[in-house]
């Protein structure tokens, strides 16, 4: 039903459109137009499909919270908490689908038969409504086009408009994500003391876990300390950018410096499609090849060495990160002008001292920008340390160890089943906001370092 | 006293040839000019007088171009030695973005000219001095050399330029991104200059020609069509396009 009513409206509005220039033509040949005939189709359209579709998008979002309130109006004298409450219209919904199997009273029965009902009225009135709407504005326009009224600016108008909608939608559906993050963080800073939080150092949620009833307080204590998560997090990062940034850098001076041309015309696209893979992909890399081999060589060596290292993780992910690395650099560094690079050779300079003492400051600001991004990027990759690396949160600064992030235990947290207001579950929450806020920091530098940069040369 | 003798120097980019059998006698401790319409391959010669040219992947030099009897264009020819003696100044002011003591710093530092801090001081003094700018900077040497105006960032380009005491200095257009002002201290300059070295300078003002140069040449589509005095090529030239384009007929 609604489907058809969506698509009638915009069929409708291409429909106008044309009409719309058509009415235009024939305007044309006895006075003069205010703007292009398509304008006047525009003009039509948008009065057509905007004041029914905004009409419809309301009605889709209140209908629901309108007919349940008449539903559950019978149900008030029952004394019923909320949550019985939703329990019984989603009974009522589901009697009225087909699709509930439980006991069928007579008093569930007949909000059954109000609902499907209501429904009903609710479906003619908004078909009626619309095409009530549809008719007016389009009678309105249409007035104004024969009036051969000035067409351009209210259709410039409403395009800013539908602009202006798009981009508030986007930024909402962002602040709605943060917020929706910080209320359960704070939530479960109710339960966990932030102190305790920031500064523990045994990060064990299961033990937690009691059924039916409130866990022990002193439990909590000691459960829930991110401090080996944040030092797992930044130690696999730091192994993946010693990976990276010398690789990184020297390939991307490379490419901009001394590959020729042909050179450069295939290892961009190559490495470019490499920063395409997967990380999954990279998950199992580490997983079955680099880690057991990371394991052979450090037990060849005498070495204990568990088969779900730091190293391995934070090696992998490294090489990940080496064509983010390149990529940008190698972009940075091409768009130092070329006028400086001839002042240099005009010296007498070679071609590294070149790169070493102007080619390399002058892009230096670009390339720390790039290694910043690359840096947030290590701290929220998830797959290769759910993989490759381990789940056990242990505090160690030895890479031969397993370790944990931030990110894998998120989803250690999130996976199977879960109860909803479980300190557990909200712990989620507060890494979460934790690892936000390190990644929003860290993409605020690199972001404004290089601006600062492009600044320059201007 | 002939510096440079080029014989027959033919240059292409890729298969587009941009010079055709150029032979040229440019004097020691003169200034030569050469001038022409855009295009017409004087910036190309220029920079084959110092192998920039070996900087493009698809040019190639072909012909000889002698300096003292050091063949130029040629595979053995040790480039870092010969843009050490041959230095150049740009079109636009390319100074490098460190500190203006820095810039005329680096072509000493990297032929290792000065032995010692004081030696690297005095040396970038008298480049500064020599020109014209010593005055103007010598309070903030340790500011950005990119924060100069157009005129001394040029100036600061031919301090860079002589710190290294090269015996050719070739200019291409220096003036044409600065006022008159700028350019009057630049022609100045280059008056005092000539009395060490021998310049080659490529302009498009041919008033700046007659006023700085001794010897001019005139190039059109790739060909140098007349070489000789100054004053002989602006007062009377042998050659009917030389006339019109110096009397703005064409070009």
């Amino acid at each position: 039903m609604n489907l058809i009513l969506v698509t009638f409206i915009i069929l409708l509005a291409f429909t106008s459109y044309y009409f719309g220039r058509k009415k235009a033509l024939v305007i044309q040949s006895s006075q003069r137009l205010t703007a292009l005939p398509k304008f006047y189709g525009y003009y039509l359209a948008a009065w057509c499909a905007a004041p029914a579709l905004i009409i419809f998008a309301l009605w889709s979002v209140f209908e629901p919270s309108i007919v349940k309130t008449f539903i559950l109006q019978d149900y008030t004298d029952q004394n019923l908490t909320k949550n019985e409450l939703q329990l019984i219209y989603t009974k009522v919904k589901a009697l009225a689908a087909g699709t509930y199997t439980g006991n069928i009273t007579n008093f569930l029965d007949e909000s059954a038969n109000k609902y499907i009902q209501l429904k009903g009225i609710a479906n003619s009135a908004k078909v009626a409504i619309i095409l009530a709407i549809l008719i007016l504005s389009l009678s309105f326009a249409y007035r104004s086009v024969q009036k051969n009224d000035r067409m351009r600016e209210p259709v410039e108008i409403f395009l800013k408009w539908v602009l202006f909608v798009a981009s508030l939608g986007a930024v909402l559906v962002t602040i709605g994500i943060v917020f929706s993050l910080l209320f359960e963080a704070i939530r479960f800073f109710q339960a966990v003391k932030i102190f305790d939080f920031i500064f523990g150092t045994h990060w064990y949620p299961a033990k937690t876990f009691v059924r039916d009833g409130q866990p022990d307080p002193e439990l909590m204590k000691d459960a829930f300390g991110a401090v080996p998560l944040f030092a797992g997090t930044f130690f696999i990062a730091f192994i993946a950018m010693c990976v990276a940034i010398p690789i990184g850098l020297l390939s991307g001076i490379y490419l901009s410096e001394y590959a020729g041309r042909g050179v450069r015309k295939y290892a961009k696209p190559i490495i470019e499609i490499l920063a395409g893979i997967p990380t999954v992909v990279y998950g199992f890399f580490a997983a079955l090849t680099v880690g057991p081999f990371v394991k052979e060589i450090g037990n060849a060596m005498g070495l204990e060495v568990s088969a779900e290292s730091a190293l391995a993780a934070g090696a992998v992910m490294g090489v990940m990160i080496i064509p983010f690395i390149s990529s940008l650099s190698d972009d940075v560094i091409t768009a130092v002008p070329q006028n400086l690079r001839d002042g240099s050779y005009a010296m007498g300079a070679t071609k590294s001292e070149t790169v070493k003492k102007v080619i390399f400051p002058a892009a230096l600001p670009g390339i720390v920008g790039s290694i910043l991004l690359a840096v947030s990027r290590a701290v929220g990759e998830t797959m290769i340390v759910v993989m490759a690396s381990g789940l056990a949160a242990n505090l160690t600064m030895n890479p031969l160890e397993s370790t944990s992030t931030i990110t894998a235990q998120i989803v250690v947290i999130l996976i199977g089943d879960q109860q909803f207001g479980d300190p557990k579950t909200q712990s989620a929450f507060a890494l979460g906001i934790s690892l936000f806020i390190v990644t929003l920091f860290l993409n605020v530098i690199a972001l404004s370092v290089v601006k600062r940069y492009r600044e320059k040369y201007e | 006293m002939s510096k440079i003798k080029a014989e027959n120097v033919n240059v292409y980019y890729g298969s587009k040839q941009a010079l055709f059998d150029v032979s040229i006698d440019i004097a020691e401790k003169e200034v030569t000019a050469l001038i022409g319409p855009s295009g017409c391959g004087k910036s190309t010669f220029l920079r084959c007088l110092n192998r920039m040219n070996d900087v493009i992947e698809i040019c190639r030099v072909e012909g000889s171009i002698k300096m003292d009897n050091l063949e130029l264009n040629s595979r053995k020819l040790d480039v870092v030695r010969l843009r050490e003696n041959v230095g150049m100044v740009f079109q636009k002011p390319n100074p490098f973005p460190k500190t203006i003591y820095e810039n005329v710093a680096y072509g000493p530092t990297i032929h290792g000219i000065a032995q010692s801090k004081e030696e690297m001081d005095q040396i970038v003094e008298t480049s500064l001095k020599k020109a014209a700018l010593w005055n103007e900077v010598k309070d903030r040497l340790d500011e950005i050399g990119t924060g100069l105006s157009g005129g001394q960032q040029q100036r600061l380009c031919i301090a860079r330029a002589i710190s290294v005491s090269p015996e050719v200095i070739l200019m291409d257009e220096p003036c044409s991104a600065l006022d008159p002002i700028a350019t009057a201290q630049i022609e100045e300059l280059i008056d005092d200059l000539k009395k060490e070295v021998t310049i080659v300078i490529v302009t498009h003002s041919m008033s700046q020609a007659a006023r700085v140069s001794q010897k001019t040449g005139f190039f059109h589509l790739g060909k140098l069509i007349e070489f000789g005095p100054t004053d002989k090529i602006f007062k009377n030239p042998d050659n009917q396009q030389t006339q019109d384009y110096i009397t703005g007929r064409f070009g």
